[in-house]
């Protein structure tokens, strides 16, 4: 028996192995190696290793650099606020008003411009917002105002574009939330004399908190990774912490550098998540 | 009343939500040389340009290659390991299952950052060959969860009455495990796709000369708007939808009675 259980056992290893030595070698080891390479410096155009914290030290002195982690931190929690804000009721309706063999469809079209590439997606507001764009030239026509608005390459541009995306994403998480609740919650809460909004405000908001933090956790982390949204509609006068590390890759081949604003983005991640682990259901998604 | 504002509330973000993409496709039907008002067409010369562009074309095929080759591995690879993991007890199991998730807390810029200095290190050139290993690190959790999740008892009974039947371990997998399986393995194998088809930032930093479509209408870009970006952005879209409905009808429609 003894020998059976060790076969099957060896069997289920060999089976998990492939898997693992690619994760190892293909995302821890570079993951280490981004590391160590955050703790050497660029002389020059050479790559000096060691352990040196002055990447570090630069990035948290050099307002250039520091701003970059402010403004992301800055556009993450704006853009994360107002996509719950829209999503939830959007959801809510779906899940709520919406005749139950319609919410599929509802759904899907909800999610539908999701299927266009990221990068297009990013191009199409800015054929929206821009200088000669569908905004300003309908309010141009309509008198509504005199000069062309300047919303393309600023920070709203890229907040909208992120809201665009992060609704739909968040809508998806919030409704199969609410789908999940039983009607019995908000029945016994009305027979006990709740008005709507009690019934909302105490029994149907606390229950779907879960799947509210989880979604706007997701939100934070993509968009505060997300370099594509603001290099397309941000424009050059803010720039975020992704466009900051691509800019030490590019322009200057920085590798520490960009190495270190990594791992300090990974860090900046990691809080956010220990400060909504209590309701982060992430297996739920 | 209440109905009034719901209904109201739903086109109005509808309407948000439609904006950019029907602005995209109606002015990927532009005649002049500007997608932005006043629309003069319908057009198709834009859409011409696009199939003609050898750029774009390669682009295409070398985006298709990476996405399906990449997600075959990613799903194989976790189907493997999802099989393992849910069928026996291994110690340390908890620690393989996060590390086989881990992937997926992490950025995809942080990820191409540690492959570019590993590849740089090792010699190993941009290329579609880098940004596929690259895709399959993303995808690898994806299709891994899925699959995991999707492993009941109910085959794990006719797995073990394959088993007592004197099947062998390879035969099980073959016959049993894999055709039970099909749908979440088709859901898997279907999102990696379309995640590894649309992803920019692995595919940018990791190829050099046979660069994907998304890098392609990034260099597009740079030379401002241009009814052609809308034009090739409208039939990816096209394509996807079209994916998503054959898929709506066929794979996801035995789910929901």
């Amino acid at each position: 028996m003894a020998s059976i259980e060790a076969t099957e056992a060896r069997r289920a290893a060999a089976f998990v192995a492939p898997a693992l030595l690619w994760v190892l070698a293909f995302f821890i080891i570079p993951f280490a190696v981004m590391i160590g390479v955050s703790f050497a410096r660029l002389e020059g155009r050479t790559v000096v290793y060691g352990l040196s914290f002055d990447n570090y030290l630069r990035f948290f002195t050099e307002p250039s650099l520091f701003k970059g982690l402010t403004i992301s931190l800055e556009i993450t929690v704006v853009v994360t606020v107002i996509s719950v804000l829209l999503a939830y009721p959007l959801a809510w309706i779906i899940a709520m008003r919406v005749p139950a063999r319609y919410q599929r469809l509802a759904l899907m079209l909800a999610v539908l411009p999701f299927w266009t590439s990221y990068v297009v997606r990013s191009y199409a507001w800015l054929l929206v917002l821009g200088q000669n764009g569908v905004i300003n030239k309908a309010l141009l026509a309509l008198g509504a105002i005199a000069e062309p608005l300047e919303i393309a390459s600023t920070r709203s541009a890229t907040i909208i574009g992120f809201v665009h995306f992060f609704v739909m994403l968040l809508t998806l998480t919030i409704y199969s939330n609410l789908i999940q609740l039983s009607p019995n919650y908000a029945r016994a809460a009305a027979d006990l004399g709740a008005s709507a909004f009690a019934t909302f405000r105490h029994v149907i908001l606390p229950l779907t908190l879960p799947g509210v933090v989880t979604g706007a956790f997701l939100t934070f982390v993509l968009c505060i990774g997300d370099y594509i949204t603001p290099q397309i509609l941000g424009g050059n006068n803010e720039l975020t912490l992704p466009q900051l590390i691509m800019l030490q890759l590019g322009r200057r081949g920085d590798f520490p550098m960009a190495s270190a604003m990594s791992i300090i983005l990974m860090v900046v991640v990691t809080l956010a998540y220990f400060a909504s682990a209590r309701w982060l259901k992430l297996d739920r998604v | 009343m209440g109905r009034i504002i719901a209904w109201a509330y739903m086109a109005l973000i509808y309407g948000f939500i439609f904006l950019p993409v029907g602005v995209l496709v109606l002015f990927s039907f532009q005649g002049g040389r500007l997608p932005v008002p006043p629309f003069n067409g319908p057009s198709l010369k834009w859409y011409g340009q696009v199939l003609g562009d050898r750029g774009l074309m390669t682009a295409l095929g070398n985006s298709f290659l990476v996405a399906v080759v990449s997600s075959a591995v990613a799903l194989l690879l976790g189907f493997l390991a999802a099989h393992a993991l849910a069928r026996h007890r291994l110690p340390g199991s908890v620690l393989m299952r996060g590390l086989l998730i881990a992937p997926m807390t992490v950025s995809y810029l942080i990820i191409a950052l540690g492959l570019l200095s590993v590849f740089n290190g090792v010699g190993l050139r941009p290329s579609l060959l880098a940004t596929g290993i690259g895709h399959v690190v993303i995808n690898l959790p994806l299709c891994f969860a899925i699959l995991y999740a999707a492993m009941g008892d109910q085959q794990k009974n006719a797995e073990r009455a394959a088993r007592d039947l004197g099947a062998s371990e390879a035969r099980i997998l073959w016959l049993i495990s894999a055709p039970m399986l099909m749908a979440p393995m088709l859901a898997a194998f279907f999102l990696s796709v379309t995640f590894s088809w649309d992803e920019f930032i692995i595919a940018f930093l990791l190829t050099r000369f046979d660069v994907t479509l998304p890098v392609e209408i990034w260099s597009m870009l740079r030379s401002g708007l241009s009814p052609k970006t809308n034009a090739i952005g409208s039939l990816v879209f096209l394509v996807s939808v079209s994916l998503l409905i054959v898929l709506e009808f066929t794979v996801f429609r035995k789910r929901t009675p």
